[in-house]
């Protein structure tokens, strides 16, 4: 699962979804492997109007990777500031997290990722 | 015509299995009228799309979610022709799926059909330009469930349609935990009956989908591509959408073959139209 994905997803369970603990959620024990994928500018600068860059810093450091800015870059300084890009590239579409958890700030429910694949299904007793 | 994904790696006995529905969705997203609707809301307005520099830096890229991909066929086509339907590759998609075998089956679909689309274009002036749009992630979940309030842009679902006395029960979270364990015939059945069986009307699981949509679509651009069958009502879905408020527009945009007089199958586009009409 690609660190990008978190930027989209909270918690599953309804009465979470309009807490602020929901998200982002938070990794776990996270074993990350790191794609090798060409980069794509144009993708990365039109992604970032979408990101929700407070979430995306959280996350960034909760896996271990150097703090992000406290602002987003723009486009320009997107631009013109070729290693931001490339870290940029590297954390949201090379780093993927395969076995671990992702935990609700909220309520605390675990989500196990295993082979890359996040399970939201809910237990019983939470549905 | 647009090539259609590669989903001879997947297990039909547990994962649907592409049939007229799914090629009707291909056939409507990849239309005349929804391209056309698509680039416009979505920023490439370029015919040549493929080449054209993405001058529009400051268009967010969409994101495309398919909530029940199964194999992989429709979210794998429009991940790959991305630049023909938004008129931009720089498009985000994803699934949702309760079953983790279509996970797995639409992670490797989505993947070939990239694959596919850049080992055509090897002859292209500009190999380093992407061909295709970036698939994040395919998701075990119920629906929309795990998806953060208004980030969706494009919302495509092929429900479990048929009407059915009662509906299977809903998987949890302990239920196919890995893909290690060899499924048995009742397992894949159950599968399989996930996938197809709706309950009263074949509507139980489409209301669900339908009665979040506020919540999921992003307010402004988010529009949703919802496939009926006659048993479904779809002229009482048409409606109870237009309900939600003045904004809410719900237009069939693709059909299958009449069959007494009837669509036998056919694609429901749900959006917000930004400015009221005033009459």
């Amino acid at each position: 699962m690609k660190v990008l994905s978190l930027n989209f997803l909270t918690c599953a369970v309804k009465a979470c979804k309009s807490t602020t603990g929901a998200y982002p959620l938070h990794p776990k024990d996270a074993e990350l492997v790191e794609d090798d994928l060409e980069i794509n500018s144009d993708l990365l600068l039109n992604i970032m109007p979408r990101i929700d860059w407070p979430a995306l810093s959280t996350t960034a450091t909760e896996l271990g990777f150097p703090s992000l800015p406290a602002q987003p870059p723009t486009k320009e300084e997107l631009e013109a500031d070729e290693k931001m890009l490339r870290d940029l590239h590297h954390l949201l579409m090379e780093t993927q997290m395969m076995e671990g958890k992702l935990v609700c700030g909220n309520c605390g429910h675990e989500y196990a990722v295993r082979e890359g694949i996040a399970n939201f299904l809910l237990p019983a007793h939470l549905v | 015509m647009l090539p259609t994904p590669d989903t001879s790696h997947v297990a039909f006995e547990r994962v649907y299995e592409p049939a007229e529905d799914s090629y009707l969705l291909l056939d409507t997203l990849s239309s005349e009228s929804e391209t056309a609707f698509l680039r416009s809301r979505f920023g490439g307005n370029s015919a040549d799309a493929t080449t054209a520099p993405t001058s529009a830096g400051t268009i967010p890229a969409p994101f495309v979610v398919e909530i029940g991909p199964g194999s992989g066929v429709v979210i794998g086509f429009v991940n790959a022709h991305a630049p023909h339907i938004f008129g931009t590759p720089s498009v985000l998609t994803a699934a949702i799926d309760v079953n983790r075998y279509a996970c797995a089956a639409t992670r490797e679909t989505v993947r070939k059909a990239a694959a596919d689309v850049a080992a055509s274009s090897t002859s292209s002036a500009t190999p380093s330009v992407s061909k295709s749009g970036t698939f994040l992630d395919a998701m075990q979940g119920d629906l929309t469930a795990p998806l953060r309030d208004g980030s969706v842009d494009v919302l495509i679902f092929n429900p479990p349609y048929v009407p059915t006395e009662e509906l299977p029960r809903q998987p949890t979270a302990t239920d196919m935990v890995t893909s290690e364990a060899a499924p048995t015939f009742q397992d894949d059945s159950y599968l399989l009956s996930l996938s197809y069986a709706g309950g009263v009307d074949g509507m139980e699981i489409t209301d669900l989908l339908i009665g979040r949509l506020g919540e999921v679509l992003a307010p402004r651009r988010g529009c949703a591509y919802v496939l009926l069958c006659a048993q479904n009502k779809p002229e009482a879905v048409k409606q109870r959408v237009r309900g939600f408020g003045p904004e809410w527009r719900a237009e069939t945009v693709g059909s299958s073959g009449k069959q007494a007089g009837w669509e036998k199958l056919q694609i429901v586009r749900i959006w917000r139209e930004e400015e009221q009409e005033s009459s």
